[in-house]
């Protein structure tokens, strides 16, 4: 069989022996194999890509990737004869010398090691025990370690570190300092620093109480919330292109508030991955459901929307599968996965799961793409209430003062006279042009038709709610353009009115008119050599059911030509009326713009021509429907008695607040199964070209779907919270363990299959995993069994031998000290000095960067600096615009938001120096924490205690109080004799100066602010 | 001890790794002029004479083969063949084709490696443009030049390993993740000078803190750093001290290096008038000159604006007026430096144009939608072929006839030239080791020397 083998595989870098070789000397202080630490890496870097799970492209119908494969018989041979060497072939072919019989063969770029033949050698020789790959067992509860020293455990977690401490002839560290471990646990509950009060109160009171009144406070909930935005790939824009904006807050701040309500890990996840699918869900369940909007959209003009949707829903399957079970799916879109047991038709069954939301590939370039839903927040809840209620009151008066509307209208109309001539709807109305009051029998010629009289007329964006109308007159039917606000087609960016030759009327409203328009037209021709009046309601939403046309005051049919407008259509070109696309040949008069839609009613009335006093003459029977409503209208609205005028006028103002109000609300993307496709498995995963077809399921290497659980989303989200799958309770409490140690026990958060690294602690992974289930996925739980813990207190302090034999610190000798996360070395330089506005929630607010960061791309209009307090926020809810973040987050290597990413990089780079220095954000932090202790102690020592205290949490020593107060004499020398730098530098910022204190000693004192938030110790968690 | 040496990408894989996979390099640098937006193969350098013939006909079926169009001409009711309507004509002993939109482009021909047969697979800008900086369509993986930062490192302890630099106005957006370094460590993310005050991010110092403060400051920094180290010996700490006095260095020398004035009257002569004004195509290549004398491995330009899909002859005019001379003057510049031998240059976009017309076709005016299937590129310098042209397209530039030249053996080829097996230069990424190429690429010898 082996002889055989075809040569057609690819060459991939050899690059990750190195990582084998490192897992390998990580594990040394075990003397006996263990074939899924040591054994199966080797197979899986060397062998798996031509002898794995992938059948298609298995060669020789080998596979070394499950037990069977490994130790199956070939006529009398065994792949891998358990000590027999001899009669095993494996070790026959890594052993050869002729390169054409070694494997792996040359074309594969891959090469065993000495040692690592070596090892194989003796794993077969000692028996070659196999073992399933770790993550793939269920956790089961280990028995804790004896330990002998046992005062050092305080939780099962120490004894579990103190076990491979001793095993590694290593012992623990001192416990920190109390107020560095103030500071620590401050930073990893809330995110923020402790206030000198805080770090006070927390040395008198027990460390787990401190930990509780933390839990409980609001930031806690934001703190936890920053690491599962990077993860789910949340940000406020589309990502693509032009990277229009989008409205996804009200989800990210359903995250944080599941967070403070500590709400179970499982019901988490149900509600984010399903929480429409569940028996009526409430409007926090459907907001939830966004997670698996957050994804880019691709509104650029030329895609083809077909490519793009595949997208989505592999964006979709990615993360989840990322995020809940680290399994790195994406392998499988392609092909069967190389490594793990993913088969290609796993994914797509998975994807069958996430297909079937009535979504457009082609994303609107601003604002939400279907499906999205209005959800307003819990304040915005009870306005609404209370305006629904206020609607339905006044709709009740008026309906109880309507009983009297004959009669009072009959009595009116019995005495109307002096009934004004030109009465109209005059609300809204922002144009009105009579061409020529005489019916005019040439082509219209207006005054400066291409000139700038009429450049201010009907100047609307996409966004606006609005109409207008003519009234036309043709004697036959040529194509000519009745109202126009456009640049020439091909481009025809703008809108207009426009006759075709058929006779029938066309509304444009375009942005590029082959393929960014909304055009609909009416069905029916006009009336020949009569005038008629044209009317165009515009719904402000850019989509064609928000469009109307009526003739003559009556709604008529029409069809839509195109319905996909997807930038602004205003333009600078002036109003042409009778001109545009074709010369028209008729007669226009009476033009009209209003900066609303009009009733019907209202149409009607602008739409008849006689005067209130003729109509009123007439008999009522003989009146048209336009005549009546006119007649209405005015009655009602003008010259009616009070009571009626103010209930109708009432219950109008009240309705018309309702609707503004519901226009304004915040909306979010939500997940709604309600258009179900058929999925088939796509080849090499390109989006036109299906295969065979599929049914929604889970991959077979994983538990099945109990047959009582739906095979859809709500069924694979209980499927990944039952408790029977090995993978969600440990992928979720390594997440956990990562952000406060840094590192996770498994370091590949992201991959728990055979590529990734193996527990450094695999009992305590398990024994957190089956702890976290038990506990009702409890996380405060399981944080607090964390935070409580003598590992996690211990004192950061790095001897040189510890640096030696641990460099990474996964062992635990000593506490986490690490460099903050991008968010909280900004929040904490708030919060220092006292800048840091307070507020949860909301649209996300732009925050200082450097000018004309955004229009440098010319991919937007540049960025408007948020104003006052908002200025201040917390930095998740800095606006994260994808395609150009905000430059601080990156420089501290915050997660780019594109996709789904749950790496931690912690680089230490000279942009970031130039940041902290020089970042008006950290220096006007310095001078208003200069200011505020300034105005509150006198004596240089005080001062630089105040600021050691907020800044570092501790008192400053002897020489960092030599070293700075000696600076800080040079400076104010300096800023003595040069007060006009001194000015400048105290201006930097929107904060106002406090003008009680000296301008040298506010700027030197800034200057050594700005030191103290320059130090690699603040930066740091210690 | 990541980065103590100097920063920004001086982490070469030598200390990642133990052993450098490097070949014998041709190259010390690179300079790739982007020109974003699509330049228009056959109104610049694909001479097809025998479309004058076929001017408003319907391009043959036997021609489209019934390939994808773009969201934006798929409605159209016909696509009518538009000839270019700039005269060609050969220049130089190489006796390329060049038409009189790049009269200076033309005096150099000979120094030119012309690819007319480059193909992508994207037909929209994002796509296609993130493709050519990262291998992949989709947003996430590093930037070619992150790669060489990480490959490679620095060879200037002042500068970053990779720069990029923007001109032009309107046309298509770019984005940071073009010169982004994906799931590599940001610290070999491409640094964006940028036309302003401050040529990088938070550069200069705050109004009222002169070099005498800050440096005070940054020793104070050190101090206290230096005490913090003692006690809680984190080797971080070390290199943050080391960073600090780097970012003290990119204050001189960044500055240094942005202000032209130093040049003598011949180069502005030779870029033209532009390369006096921050921000300007001419300036940038003027900039990415002294880069590359100051040891700054990848320096990339992108040029705004060839996205025509309208008013061609009309908007191509002034894009070839704003960059001809200056992309000229590049090569001579180096030349004449005797630079340009171990430098690659790489003129190019993410796409080309289509042989047929885009909107009204009249007598003066016609629009081209995207074409990915071929389009023209130039090299120069570093080890490419002086004065040969690469590939065949057929008559109607709208299909690869012979040599194609595909996006990842375009990346294959830059990484040769500078030494590097693209199949050897790798990152694990969620269990996966990625490179630039993907699992694609092949070295493109027929243009070497």
């Amino acid at each position: 069989m082996f002889k055989t083998r075809s040569r057609s595989n690819r060459p991939i870098g050899s690059l990750s022996l190195v990582a084998c070789l490192i897992s390998i000397s990580f594990s040394g202080g075990y003397a006996k194999f263990d074939f899924d630490r040591d054994i199966r890496p080797i197979l899986s870097d060397n062998c798996f890509q031509c002898h794995g799970p992938d059948a298609k492209h298995r060669e020789g119908n080998l596979r070394l990737d499950t037990r069977n494969g490994l130790f199956a018989d070939l006529d009398g041979y065994k792949v891998v004869a358990p000590g027999d060497l001899e009669n095993s072939e494996l070790f026959f072919r890594i052993s050869q010398e002729d390169p054409q019989e070694r494997m792996p063969p040359p074309e594969a770029d891959r090469h065993l090691t000495e040692d690592e033949i070596e090892l194989l050698k003796t794993w077969i020789s000692e028996g070659a025990e196999w073992k399933q790959h770790w993550s793939m067992a269920p956790p089961k509860m280990p028995d804790q370690p004896e330990i002998d020293e046992h005062d050092w455990v305080k939780n099962p977690i120490d004894a579990f570190i103190l076990k491979r401490l001793e095993k590694d002839g290593l012992e623990p560290s001192k416990p920190a300092d109390p107020r560095i471990l103030a500071r620590r646990i401050h930073f990893d509950i809330t995110g923020l620093p402790p206030n000198p009060e805080a770090i006070e109160d927390f040395l008198k009171t027990p460390v787990i109480e401190s930990i509780q009144k933390l839990f409980n406070s609001q930031s806690y909930g934001e703190k936890m919330a920053i690491r599962w935005l990077d993860a789910a790939r949340y940000a406020d824009t589309s990502g693509y292109q032009n990277d229009g904006w989008r409205e996804m807050w009200r989800w990210r701040d359903w995250v944080i508030e599941a967070y403070n309500a500590n709400m179970p890990f499982d019901q988490f996840t149900i509600e984010q991955l399903a929480g429409d699918l569940l028996p009526t869900p409430t409007l926090e369940q459907m907001i939830a459901t966004g997670f698996n909007r957050n994804h880019r959209g691709n509104a650029e003009g030329g895609i083809i929307p077909e490519e793009y949707q595949v997208e989505y829903v592999v964006d979709r399957v990615d993360t989840t599968f990322t995020i809940w079970q680290g399994v790195t799916m994406g392998c499988a879109r392609c092909h069967n996965h190389k490594y793990d047991s993913i088969s290609q038709k796993d994914y797509y069954q998975v994807f069958a799961m996430f297909n079937n939301i009535p979504e457009n590939g082609r994303a609107w370039k601003e604002g939400n793409s279907e499906p999205w839903l209005k959800a307003p927040t819990r304040n915005q809840q009870d306005e609404l209430a209370a305006l629904i209620k206020r609607d339905l009151e006044t709709r009740k008066i008026w309906e109880k003062a309507k009983a009297n509307y004959q009669m009072e209208f009959a009595d009116w109309e019995s005495s109307a006279s002096n009934l004004p001539e030109n009465w109209t709807v005059t609300d809204g109305l922002v144009v009105h042009e009579y061409v020529n009051p005489d019916n005019i029998k040439e082509p219209i010629v207006v005054p400066n038709l291409n000139g700038s009289a009429y450049a201010h007329l009907g100047n609307f964006g996409y966004f606006d709610e609005f109409s207008f109308g003519v009234r036309l007159k043709v004697d036959q039917f040529k194509e000519g353009t009745v109202l126009s606000r456009m640049v020439p087609v091909p481009e025809g960016r703008g809108y207009n009115l426009h006759l075709t030759g058929k006779g029938t009327l066309q509304a444009n409203f375009v942005q590029r008119w082959l393929d960014d328009s909304v055009k609909v037209e009416i069905k029916e021709p006009i009336p020949l050599g009569e005038w008629v009046h044209i009317w165009v309601n515009y719904g402000g939403t850019r989509r064609a059911k928000d469009i109307d046309i009526y003739l003559n005051g009556e709604w008529v049919p029409h069809k839509i030509n195109y319905d996909f407008l997807n930038q602004n259509f205003s333009s600078d070109e002036p109003m042409r009326i009778g001109k545009g696309m074709a010369d028209l040949d008729g007669t226009v008069d009476d033009v009209r713009f209003y900066d609303r839609m009009l009733t019907e009613n209202e149409i009607r009335v602008v739409f008849e021509q006689s005067t209130l006093g003729s109509i009123v003459d007439l008999a009522a029977n003989a009146r048209s429907r336009s005549q009546k409503a006119k007649l209405d209208h005015f009655f009602i609205s003008q010259s009616g008695p009070k009571y009626l005028r103010t209930a109708y006028g009432d219950w109008q103002n009240a309705n018309r607040m309702l609707t503004k109000f519901d226009e304004v609300l915040p909306t979010v993307m939500v997940m709604r199964d309600e258009m179900p496709r058929i999925t088939r498995v796509l080849e090499r995963g390109i989006y036109d070209q299906p295969g065979e077809k599929v049914v929604p399921g889970v991959p077979a290497s994983l538990p099945p779907l109990p047959e009582d659980y739906p095979a859809n989303r709500l069924g694979l989200a209980k499927w990944l919270v039952s408790g029977q799958n090995p993978l969600t309770a440990r992928v979720a409490i390594n997440r956990l363990w990562r952000d406060l140690f840094g590192t996770g026990l498994v370091k590949t958060t992201e991959d728990f299959g055979v590529q990734g690294e193996r527990p450094s602690h695999p009992q305590l992974l398990d024994w957190l995993a089956v702890e976290f289930m038990e506990s009702g996925w409890d996380i405060q739980h399981m944080l607090r069994l964390m935070l409580t813990s003598n590992t996690y207190q211990q004192s950061s302090k790095l001897s040189p031998e510890l640096l030696e034999k641990d460099p990474e610190n996964r062992l635990l000798a000593r506490g986490p000290r690490f460099r903050l996360p991008a968010e909280m070395i900004r929040d904490q330089a708030l919060a220092a000095s006292g800048l840091l506005h307070h507020e949860i929630g909301g649209p996300s607010v732009k925050t200082y960067q450097p000018d004309g960061l955004w229009a440098d791309f010319a991919s937007d209009k540049d960025y408007v600096l948020a104003e006052g307090k908002d200025l201040y926020r917390r930095s998740l809810y800095t606006y994260w615009k994808r395609t150009v973040p905000p430059p601080m987050m990156i420089n501290f290597d915050a997660a780019g938001r594109e996709a789904c990413d749950e790496a931690i990089r912690r680089t230490n780079t000279p942009l970031q120096a130039l940041n902290l220095m020089n970042d008006v954000t950290f220096v006007e932090a310095a001078r208003v924490l200069a200011q505020r202790i300034l105005s509150a102690e006198k004596d240089e020592e005080s001062i630089l205690q105040n600021v050691f205290s907020r800044v570092l949490s501790r008192p400053p020593n002897g020489d960092e109080i030599k070293v700075l107060l000696s600076s800080k004499n040079r400076y104010y020398e300096k800023y003595t004799k040069d007060p006009d730098a001194a000015q400048a530098l105290i201006s930097f910022g929107e904060r106002p100066v406090d003008p009680a204190i000296s301008t040298a000693t506010l700027a030197s004192w800034t200057m050594i602010c700005s030191t103290l938030l320059n130090l690699d110790e603040t930066v740091s968690k210690e | 001890m990541s980065g103590m040496v100097g920063g920004i990408g001086t982490m070469a894989l030598s200390s990642l790794l133990g052993t450098v996979p490097t070949l014998p390099s041709k190259v010390k640098r690179i300079i790739y002029l982007f020109q974003s937006g699509g330049p228009s193969q056959m109104d610049l350098f694909d001479h097809k004479p025998s479309l004058y013939e076929l001017r408003d006909t319907d391009l043959p079926d036997s021609i489209r083969h019934g390939q994808r169009f773009t969201g934006m001409t798929a409605a159209q009711d016909r696509f009518p063949v538009v000839p270019t309507l700039f005269n060609f004509a050969r220049h130089g002993e190489s006796q390329a084709w060049v038409s009189d939109l790049l009269p200076y482009t033309a005096k150099i021909v000979d120094d030119l490696c012309f690819i007319r047969t480059m193909k992508t697979e994207a037909i929209n800008h994002d796509p296609a443009i993130t493709f050519f900086q990262t291998g992949f369509q989709l947003a996430g993986r590093p930037s070619i030049g992150s790669w060489l930062s990480y490959g490679l490192g620095s060879e200037n302890e002042d500068l970053p390993a990779f720069i990029a630099l923007i001109s032009g106005t309107g046309g298509q957006p770019l984005y940071d993740r073009l010169w982004g370094s994906g799931f590599l460590p940001t610290k070999y993310q491409g640094v964006k000078f940028r036309s302003t005050k401050d040529p990088v991010l938070y550069l200069s110092n705050p109004e009222g803190v002169d070099a005498q403060t800050r440096r005070k400051m940054i020793d104070d920094v050190a101090k206290l750093n230096e005490m913090r180290f003692k006690d809680f010996g984190d080797p971080e700490i070390q290199t943050r001290i080391a960073q600090y006095e780097m970012a003290y260095r990119m204050q001189f020398s960044v500055p240094e290096l942005t202000n032209v004035d130093s040049e003598p009257e011949h180069v502005f002569d030779l870029y033209g008038e532009d390369s006096r004004k921050p921000g300007t195509y001419a300036y940038n290549c003027l900039l990415a000159r002294r880069m590359s004398e100051r040891g700054v491995r990848f320096v990339q330009l992108f040029h705004r604006g060839w996205d025509q899909h309208t008013k061609l002859p009309k908007d191509i005019r002034t894009q070839c007026m704003d960059t001809d001379q200056a992309s000229s003057a590049l090569i001579t510049d180096l030349k004449q430096r005797g630079m340009l031998d171990d430098t690659l240059v790489i003129w190019g976009g993410e796409f080309g144009r289509t042989v047929y017309c885009q909107g009204q076709l009249t007598p003066e005016d016609y629009g081209r939608d995207h074409h990915p299937r071929c389009f023209t590129i130039w090299m120069a310098g570093g080890g490419v072929k002086p004065g040969f042209t690469y590939g065949t397209t057929d008559d109607f530039s709208y299909n690869i006839i012979d040599k194609p030249v595909y996006v990842h053996d375009l990346h294959a080829t830059i990484l040769h030239q500078l030494g590097i097996d693209h199949t050897q230069l790798t990152y694990k990424f969620q269990g996966r080791h990625y490179r630039l190429t993907d699992v694609h690429g092949n070295v493109v010898h027929g243009i070497l020397t």
